[in-house]
């Protein structure tokens, strides 16, 4: 039987058709930063607790240091620079540089993302339940009180109807 | 650093996963979620020669079988939590579902593959035993069934044989006058639980208890049924000194063991806390009707 270590694999990232050809042990991770160039998403722990490396695969949160991009084949990936549109911030970044969400950034991305994603299925969440769906991710500057408070505001704003 | 690299390879039946996995003997691994293996490979600790991914098997079914709700294998986390289905037919099921990981691990990681990695702290291994939960494994002798509490025999050690897979699960659909509920403590909110407690009970018209089901996880290298709590609860009024009594002898029936995290007798007191709160809980709800 032939070897499969090679795998070609076709996915919208952010929008856009990509198809290539990936090493099948390579990770979501590896393929979006070191094949892609999708530095928007960060690398942290490489074991799924940090959350660093979120992104949206087909609108639900994933770690992408946990999925193989083997398995990519008619996917649908965002990344945070996926929900900017015409070159601006999405109202939910704007509000993370509004409350001060943001000190070195690098959790950024993933909170945002995952923020994004839950507030999309519960958009009457309460604090305490946004406290426990961004568990996942960690941030070592913020102290998450201004991170909260951002999703909070934006929260808000979307069930305003803004 | 990423995993090392291996020959992957797509199964698309059952058969052909179990063939694959057969001929790649004890350096092939199953890939279904992922959320064990992947990081597992990523730390280098596990270093398969072969990985058989298993996620195009048509095994992501819900079915009600009359009293009995058929989960295919590959059902994820987050429809346990989800599923309208689940959540009428099964709720200790997806109350279980929402306590494991984060909701990255809840969108890709499956019901079989939780049971199958057999974690000691993990919740659905836990939740499988307080729901009596049939497990269908299919391998290169075909296909036989294990019960709940004969399918985990140690830490990350099932009664799987080489090249089995777990295909089905099947528990019992709730019953009218069922009360359930799931406690759970963890270092943080998403970790691994040091102690978690799932309890379902069912009390007659007159108000005694027809069936109990405590299980723990957290404590031991399996997770347990805390048979002792369960035989002081049934045929009896669940009065506030019953389930004292019952919690205790919850706590009583454990050998949990001390690490970093927490000591053994540490772990025995949330054994009692987390049981009483979950009896309690339970009780409610089978007082209520068992409704939602």
């Amino acid at each position: 039987m032939r070897e499969r270590t090679r795998v070609s694999i076709s996915f919208e990232l952010n929008g856009t058709h990509r198809h290539l050809e990936v090493d099948a042990h390579r990770t979501l991770l590896s393929v979006l930063r070191d094949q892609l160039g999708t530095l928007d998403v960060k690398e942290g722990c490489d074991e799924g607790v940090c959350g660093t490396c979120t992104v949206l695969l087909d609108g639900r949160p994933v770690s992408s240091c946990l999925v193989l991009a083997a398995r990519l084949d008619g996917a649908r990936v965002t990344t945070m620079a996926g929900l900017s549109a015409d070159g601006r911030p999405h109202p939910l970044q704007e509000a993370f540089v509004r409350h001060g969400a943001v000190q070195c950034g690098f959790c950024t991305p993933g909170m945002v993302l995952t923020a994004y994603a839950y507030l999309r299925q519960h958009p009457a969440a309460t604090r305490e339940e946004l406290r426990r769906a961004l568990a996942g991710n960690l941030c070592r500057c913020t102290g998450y009180a201004k991170i909260l408070d951002a999703v909070e505001a934006y929260a808000r704003e979307v069930s305003l109807g803004r | 650093m990423g995993p090392r690299p291996f020959r992957y390879e797509r199964a698309t039946s059952v058969a052909e996963a179990v063939e694959r996995l057969r001929r790649g003997g004890p350096g092939a691994k199953v890939l279904a979620g992922g959320q064990s293996l992947v990081p597992m490979m990523n730390l280098r600790l596990v270093e398969p020669e072969r990985v058989v991914d298993i996620n195009d098997l048509p095994l992501a079914h819900l079915r009600r079988e009359d009293g009995v709700l058929v989960l295919g294998a590959l059902v994820r986390h987050h429809t346990l939590e989800e599923s309208e289905d689940v959540r009428a037919l099964c709720p200790l099921l997806s109350e279980a579902a929402a306590w494991v990981g984060n909701a990255r691990v809840r969108s890709l990681g499956t019901l079989g593959g939780s049971l199958a990695h057999a974690d000691p702290a993990a919740e659905l291994p836990m939740a499988s035993l307080a729901l009596d939960a049939e497990l269908v494994l299919e391998g290169p002798e075909g296909r036989r069934t294990v019960q709940a509490p004969e399918f985990f025999r140690g830490s990350l050690a099932t009664a799987l044989e080489p090249a089995e897979l777990v295909t089905e699960v099947r528990v019992p659909v709730r019953e009218p006058g069922e009360g359930w509920a799931v406690e759970e403590f963890a270092l943080r909110y998403g970790d691994f639980a040091l102690v978690a407690a799932a309890a379902r009970v069912r009390l007659d018209r007159d108000g005694r208890v027809a069936h109990a089901r405590v299980a723990l996880a957290g404590v031991g290298a399996t997770p347990v049924r805390a048979r002792g709590a369960e035989d002081r609860l049934t045929g009896e009024l669940p009065d506030p000194d019953r389930v004292e009594g019952a919690a205790r002898a919850a706590a009583e029936g454990v050998e949990p063991e001390s690490d970093p995290h927490a000591s053994a007798g540490y772990r025995r007191h949330l054994t009692y806390v987390l049981t009483r709160r979950a009896l309690e809980r339970a009780l409610n709800r089978a007082r209520e009707g068992g409704l939602l």
